[in-house]
């Protein structure tokens, strides 16, 4: 046979392609997260974080606006956690296959992939209009808690399914109930796997602005109750960039948010690795 | 309350909070429905999809510019980020070493973790600025949005692409490799086309990451109303025109941004059928015994 590139050949190529292609993705996020950091850090101080702005955040500190953000977080989360542990325990334990839970499954699927924006206009026509919780915290805590729900749906469904069948039948053999089974059996065995998309989701929550752009308002002072405006660190992010207002402020703004992230993103790696290390040592 | 009463009781509680999710959807789409539909019905479907002028103080709301933004977008966003992130799932599924395994895959979970304002925002002071120097006008372009984008998805398309290579059993691998052929054939010939419906479901749920970005969008694309005559031209996509609006509009604008809202929701909808579809075509495959 006549090739113009030996099988071996192509398999060499191949291979440099694959490796680089995985090469480039690790530099594409060295590149945006660097960037950040490396422009944003030297904003960063003690006053930066813990002053309040001055001038509309032409000046001073973003105190306020991290209040904000873990106000409008725990809203979000007080309300997403119960909705999505109580369904994952639902779909996990009483449903069986049915065309109940195919409907179940493709909402939160739904749910999942709405686009923001879409959130944030039911957030504002539900919840600020029709609702008349106006631009809040609880508006837009609400709005974050239906996008964070089905991501720890999902998770919690998975680590109650891993808890191992023998667990919940030794526990109905000493007769216990359903309930009692899944409360003192298997959801305590299933825990870490819940927290771990209860951070998930409270990632989602904390990272999130077109759904919260017209539900939460722009306060420049902390929210103190929750029908409070306010202004979490993504928008203010976005005000400050757009509206040209202060460069090395986006950049502090943009760079404590990043490390926000990446911590949360630490911290759930950890809880992960430990708890698998957990699961196999058994 | 005896045992057997509070089994039913916690059961009906479950319950609840297990249909809750198909709830919220129905309220949503009534919601975007009865505000957007009076808008639509007066404009006219026709004319409201495939119009060309969007001109709120006159009343005129055609949002077919913005519908041809999001598209043009969003392909050159896929052209770019699918032979990237398929290369990079097979990678991370087939070729890598454990070591490189446990760096590339925090490095995707940290890709996907970034806020889309993060995007936008490293966007507007390297991407806009770039692209102004090097193809001149703003810089607030199609290609600047579609950049951004391509990175957006990169993650969503590499982490289910690469569960789809993964769920290939290793007996192909190992049938393949025993016949003689090299790696790069066995993946090409076996495990790719063995994998194919899922990762079809990977471009297809990508590109509904990418129709449905917003904020990134926003801050690179230029939000001008037009049909881009190149890819160097600003663009409006449908979610930058919700979002832009909303902060002003009243009355039939108010009404004609919530059925912008409703294109979005059906194109969504329609995407995640489709998916679902594939999966299920392929289970009903492999169940027929064709692979």
């Amino acid at each position: 046979m006549n090739r113009i590139i030996s099988p071996k050949n192509s398999q060499k190529i191949m291979k440099t392609i694959f490796w680089g292609s995985g090469i480039f993705t690790m530099f594409l996020l060295i590149l945006v997260i660097g960037y950040i950091l490396v422009n944003g850090l030297p904003v960063v101080n003690l006053n930066f974080i813990f002053g309040d702005p001055i001038d509309n955040g032409a000046s001073g500190g973003i105190f306020p606006f991290i209040i904000s953000t873990f106000y409008v977080t725990f809203v979000a989360l007080v309300v997403a956690t119960p909705l999505g542990v109580g369904g994952a325990v639902y779909l996990a334990e009483y449903a069986g296959e049915n065309k109940l839970v195919k409907a179940i499954r493709f909402g939160s699927e739904i749910l999942a992939s709405i686009p923001s924006i879409v959130f944030g206009l039911f957030g504002f026509a539900f919840f600020v209009v029709y609702l008349n919780f106006g631009f809040s915290v609880l508006s837009g805590g609400l709005t974050l808690a239906l996008m964070a729900m089905p991501t720890i749906l999902r998770t919690a469904e998975v680590s109650i399914e891993s808890v191992p069948k023998s667990y919940s039948e030794g526990s109905m053999a000493l007769g216990a109930s359903k309930w009692q089974t899944i409360y003192q059996v298997i959801l305590p065995a299933a825990v870490p796997g819940i927290i771990t998309g209860v951070i998930l989701g409270m990632a989602r929550a904390v990272e999130e602005t077109a759904a919260i752009l017209y539900t939460v308002g722009a306060a420049l002072q902390a929210p103190v109750s929750i029908f409070d405006p306010a202004r979490p660190l993504p928008l203010h992010l976005y005000t400050l960039a757009t509206e040209g207002i202060s460069m090395p402020n986006a950049y502090g703004t943009a760079a404590v948010l990043v490390i926000l992230i990446l911590i949360i993103t630490i911290v759930t790696n950890t809880l992960v690795d430990r708890y698998t290390k957990k699961m196999m040592g058994r | 309350m005896t045992e057997k009463k509070e089994d039913k009781f916690v059961q009906w509680i479950l319950f609840a909070t297990g249909i809750s999710s198909i709830l919220i959807i129905i309220l949503i789409i009534v919601f975007i429905f009865s505000e957007g539909l009076p808008a639509m019905l007066s404009v006219g479907l026709f004319n409201f999809l495939f119009g060309m002028v969007w001109n709120p103080d006159n009343g005129i709301f055609g949002v077919f510019p913005m519908i041809i933004g999001t598209l043009l977008t969003t392909f050159i966003a896929l052209l770019l980020a699918v032979p990237l992130s398929l290369c990079c799932s097979i990678f991370l599924a087939e070729i890598a070493p454990p070591n490189m395994r446990k760096l590339l895959k925090p490095t995707i979970q940290g890709l996907a973790g970034i806020p889309s304002v993060i995007y936008g925002f490293f966007g507007l002071v390297i991407i806009v600025p770039f692209m102004r120097i090097h193809f001149g006008g703003s810089g607030f372009s199609v290609l600047s949005a579609s950049l951004i984008l391509t990175v957006m998805i990169l993650p969503t398309i590499i982490s289910i692409s690469e569960d789809a290579l993964r769920s290939v059993p290793y007996e192909y691998n190992e049938a393949s490799l025993a016949l003689g052929a090299t790696q790069w054939q066995t993946i090409k010939n076996v495990i790719f086309p063995a994998a194919l419906s899922g990762i079809i479901t990977a471009i297809i749920l990508g590109m509904g990451r990418a129709i449905g970005e917003t904020m990134a969008v926003i801050m690179v694309a230029g939000n001008v109303v037009q049909i881009p005559g190149s890819i160097f031209e600003p663009v409006r996509t449908l979610t930058s025109n919700i979002a832009l609006e909303m902060g002003y509009a009243t009355g039939i604008h108010y009404s004609a941004l919530f059925a912008t809202g409703i294109i979005l929701l059906a194109v969504i909808i329609v995407l995640l059928l489709i998916a679902n579809y594939i999966n299920y075509k392929k289970r009903v495959t492999i169940g027929g015994g064709y692979l």
